[in-house]
């Protein structure tokens, strides 16, 4: 082999790279910028956050546990919980960041940390470096979102495909929407936590996901039995906190509610699938006055748990608010019915057209009962208290949808006012757009002020409900036959509260109009008729505001009264009626079995 | 006079293991009587982990299986995955991945011409080339925010779209390593001293080469033209032009002369897919990526790594987890038999430097 004096000498050029300055930075007199994407440790904003958890979930190092922050109060809708990063375990992959559904986990471009102390590699992002906040680098707002902020639509009926019949509007999701809206779920159960009856929400959800709607059902009539109601008219608070509402669309828990509950269409069908455990008879009685959610749902519970239950219903059929206050578009009837026959399959006894306080004294019932729960809801209406607000052509809502769901003709002509904003005044503008008039809202605030159901709004709208904002009524204008011609009112301006209360509407002088109608029908609420109750006990019960005053176990100054429902709860909605029931079963279990054993 | 047989145990720690696995060499002299490879000092049970990850989680997880070159792994749980699902890539995802992995090929011969140099006693070599593939770290760190690990091609396409003016500064890369090459040429590929050390060693005979299951560039340096990227492209390399070079010698010499040409054609490929790269989607999103069901199936993907083809077998049951994730990559031949047998007759000071020549890598061996 011939000998390569090229190949010797060629690697002596290498000799020539001294001369050149050096390519490294010198460390720690000069430092490195890191890129702008770069995956430092982590940052979280304290007040963004809601301590929902995904991170913790997504991250398959297992190592971020939620924990309890020192002195930081958080707000509803938030666990009060915030990450904690084993930085031993973390190896920066950052799915922590792009799932997070607030945006406010990120990295920062901070990658050195030295301690002694190998406990202070545990810690808070946000709490312990405050000043990352400064240095941000991996966000998850630059790319795509890890989750699905996009609800699956629902189908319902056309606005004017609606007002031609009470058919009900929602659709329902089929199971392939239903499948694909639950495997949007976090299964964070932030929404348990602010939910009145605390529903197993992501257990349902995610056996919805896992295509198995029994599972769900079982899970819903765990501690709630209108579950189906629930499913169509229900507040859902829920949604409201969802973690996916941050920034997307929350997860339709509501509807996801309404396809599991309506997989099953009877009530033979719900026994076998709930299979509920029901204890022996114990021997002891409890007396319900009223079949609505609140007495409906004590009376279920009890059932299962041994006693002997009796509802006392002024009405021919049970679901009191649900069932006379609801129209039929949102709730058909036949859904109530299913579930109460359900209810009553499970033991539940309910006296139909019994009305206490005329077909039975309370007095009588406490000779029956060893306690008793009113939940009677608020039936009467507040008056509007305008002049010409009793003849003919003046209705309240409240018993204009009560008579409409009991099938009876009710006469209002062709051009409604209804005055209000909350849910029982869209209900009844509503229900009069089915009825062929033409239907204005007046309401004293703004649109945005509405106590309604933001979706009642825009449903309304769509039906071609005219809603007149900031506008108080002053007059109903009567014609010589003493029957409602039209209606004079005023239109308001906002006036700020200077205390920082929501603005008061203040008539504007002058601005005074009259509008021709043929009805005019109040839903500026109701109250309750207490009339039932001896002046003795009423005495010694507290009842303020119209709302009788309850512990947490719904009992009242006298041990054996409960109330639940409207009458002893502000929030006035099916689920929070729900939830007063199921706690009135606890408290009504403790009293009885407390007084046995003595 | 036979000399009397030595048992000489090279590794689990040694530098020139390139990684932690133990050689039990039987020596005679300084020649290798008998080689036995043991592996078993880092098996961290990969593919077992995933079963209880779901398949998002998997992602952080696969690109650990090799240090120097994690993207292959990333890019192949990715397109197993899709190819169950039947999910789109956007076009330009793909162009991207396909830049991530020449880069990534480019990196890890800038850390194999190191190792090479490294076993011989050449010591500048490492300084020059670990240092120019931080220049490559750097585009990694910038693109997808970590200089090593990457977690950045994942089902559905790339975690994030290129930076603003990120192809101009991957070209100037690409234009300074090529500057590079002449001054890596002197020191190392025309150095008669390497050339000395490297021809006539580690000979893989091209007969059976492809029976010991030999793939990527000692299969090449055996004279055998077989790349996955010519032979069954995936992404988009069935639209780019390059070359897939191959050198007669079977020898450690060979091996390198065809990385050695790679290296250019890596920097060629870089330079065709910015150029061809379409604007558009970069990711086609998969759903919630907790509940995330990839239906039930399995695919078998592959990719060529730069130390050859790498496969992943990947099996459905149709839940949120993977059911199997089976890792086949080179040096799991390279390592463990091919080793043993080439390894019979070299020189004690050649293990090292035939090792690094095959593109050995424990990690990958035991996942």
């Amino acid at each position: 082999m011939a000998f390569d004096i090229k190949g010797v000498l060629a690697p002596f050029s290498a000799l020539k790279q001294g001369t050149k300055p050096p390519h490294t930075v010198r460390y720690p007199k000069e430092k490195k910028e890191t890129a702008a994407r770069y995956r430092g440790l982590h940052f979280n904003d304290l007040e963004e956050c809601i301590g929902c958890g995904t991170c913790a979930t997504i991250c398959q190092n297992a190592a971020i546990d939620m924990i309890h922050v020192d002195g930081f109060e958080t707000n509803s809708g938030d666990s009060g919980l915030r990450p904690r990063v084993d930085n031993g375990r973390c190896c920066w992959c950052a799915l922590c960041v792009d799932v997070c559904p607030t945006g406010s986990l990120n990295l920062t471009k901070d990658y050195v940390y030295v301690s002694e102390d190998p406990d202070s590699f545990l810690w808070m992002p946000g709490v312990d470096n405050p000043e990352g906040k400064e240095n941000l680098s991996f966000q998850s707002a630059e790319g795509k979102p890890l989750l699905e902020y996009e609800r699956i639509p629902m189908h319902e009926l056309e606005g004017t495909e609606r007002v031609k019949s009470f058919a009900e509007v929602l659709l329902g999701y089929n199971e392939e929407e239903a499948r694909k809206e639950a495997a949007r779920c976090v299964g964070c159960s932030i929404c348990t936590d602010i939910c009145p009856v605390h529903m197993h929400i992501p257990e349902y959800i995610n056996a919805i996901a896992n295509g198995d709607d029994e599972a769900a059902v079982k899970i819903i009539y765990d501690n709630n039995p209108l579950g189906e109601t629930c499913g169509k008219v229900c507040t859902r608070r829920c949604e409201t906190v969802c973690a996916i509402g941050h920034r997307g669309e929350p997860i339709a828990i509501r509807w996801l509610k309404g396809y599991a509950t309506s997989t099953v269409n009877n009530a033979d069908l719900i026994e076998k699938i709930v299979n509920p455990e029901i204890l022996p008879p114990n021997g002891h009685s409890v007396g319900i006055i009223g079949a609505g959610p609140s007495g409906l749902t004590a009376a279920y519970y009890l059932s299962l748990r041994g006693f002997n239950v009796t509802i006392y219903e002024s009405k021919s059929h049970a679901g009191g608010m649900i069932m006379y206050g609801i129209p039929k578009y949102r709730l058909p009837l036949d859904s109530i019915d299913k579930q109460v026959e359900y209810m009553e399959k499970m033991g539940v006894k309910i006296k139909y057209n019994t009305k206490v306080g005329k077909d039975i004294t309370l007095e009588e019932m406490k000779q029956h009962h060893e306690a008793i729960l009113i939940g009677i809801g608020f039936e009467v209406p507040y008056e509007l208290g305008l002049v010409g607000e009793n003849e003919e052509g003046s209705i309240q809502a409240v018993n204009f949808l009560r008579n409409i769901n009991s099938d009876r003709h009710v006469e209002i002509g062709d051009k409604v006012v209804v005055i209000g904003g909350g849910n029982v005044a869209i209900d009844a503008a509503r229900v009069s757009r089915r009825l062929g008039a033409d239907v204005t809202i007046l309401y004293r605030r703004r649109v945005e002020d509405m106590p309604a159901d933001w979706e009642e709004i825009e449903g309304a709208e769509d039906e071609g409900v005219h809603i007149h904002p900031q506008a108080i009524p002053l007059e109903i204008i009567l014609d010589e036959n003493k029957k409602v011609k039209a209606l004079k009112y005023a239109n308001a301006e906002m006036i700020p509260d200077p205390e920082g209360g929501r603005p008061r509407p203040k008539i504007i002088e002058g601005d005074e109009h009259i509008i021709e109608v043929t009805s005019v029908i109040g839903a500026i609420g109701q109250s309750a008729d207490y009339n039932f109750i001896p002046e003795d006990i009423k005495n010694q019960i507290e009842i303020k505001r119209g709302r009788i005053i309850v512990n947490e176990d719904q009992q009242t100054n006298v041990p054996w009264l409960f109330a639940s429902g409207d009458i002893a709860n502000r929030r006035a909605d099916a689920i929070s009626a729900i939830a007063d029931g199921y706690r009135a079963v606890k408290g009504i279990e403790k009293f009885i079995l407390k007084s046995e054993n003595k | 006079m036979r000399e009397k047989e030595t048992t000489i145990y090279l590794g689990p720690q040694h530098p020139g293991i390139t990684g932690n696995m133990m050689v039990k060499l039987k020596v005679a002299g300084d020649t290798i009587v008998k080689a036995e490879t043991h592996v078993g000092y880092l098996h961290r049970a990969f593919e077992k982990l995933m079963e209880q990850r779901t398949w998002t989680q998997s992602f952080p997880i696969v690109c650990r299986i090799c240090v120097p070159e994690p993207d292959p792994n990333e890019e192949n749980l990715a397109r197993a995955i899709e190819e169950i699902e039947g999910r789109e890539v956007p076009e330009r995802a793909k162009y991207i991945r396909v830049m991530v992995l020449e880069l990534a090929r480019l990196a890890t011969y800038g850390l194999w011409m190191g190792g090479q140099s490294g076993s011989m006693g050449l010591y500048t070599m490492p300084q020059w080339t670990i240092g120019d593939r931080d220049y490559i770290l750097d585009l990694f760190e910038e693109l997808t925010g970590g200089r090593v690990y990457h977690m950045y091609i994942w089902a559905g396409g790339v975690r994030r779209d290129l930076p603003e003016g990120f192809t101009d500064r991957v070209l100037k890369t690409l234009d300074y390593l090529e500057n590079r090459l002449p001054d890596y040429d002197n020191l190392l590929f025309n150095n008669a001293l390497f050339q000395k050390r490297a021809q006539g060693v580690g000979i893989i005979p091209k007969d059976k080469a492809i029976e010991w299951g030999v793939v990527g560039p000692p299969l090449r340096g055996s004279g055998i033209k077989h790349d996955v990227r010519i032979d069954e492209p995936y992404e988009v390399y069935d639209k780019l032009n390059f070359i897939v070079p191959t050198s007669d010698g079977c020898d450690v010499w060979s091996r390198a002369l065809v990385r050695r040409q790679e290296y250019e054609q890596s920097i060629s490929i870089i330079r065709q897919v910015i150029e061809k790269m379409p604007k558009g989607d970069y990711y086609n999103k998969i759903p919630n990526p907790l509940t995330w069901q990839v239906p039930p199936g399995e695919a078998y993907v592959k990719t060529e790594s730069a130390r050859g083809e790498f496969g992943y077998y990947v099996v459905s049951d149709g839940s949120i987890k993977p059911r199997r994730v089976h890792v086949r990559g080179p040096a799991y031949v390279h390592g463990v038999s091919l080793l043993e047998k080439i390894l019979v007759g070299a020189n004690i000071a050649d293990v090292s430097f035939i090792m690094n020549s095959l593109g050995t890598c424990p990690p990958e061996i035991e996942r």
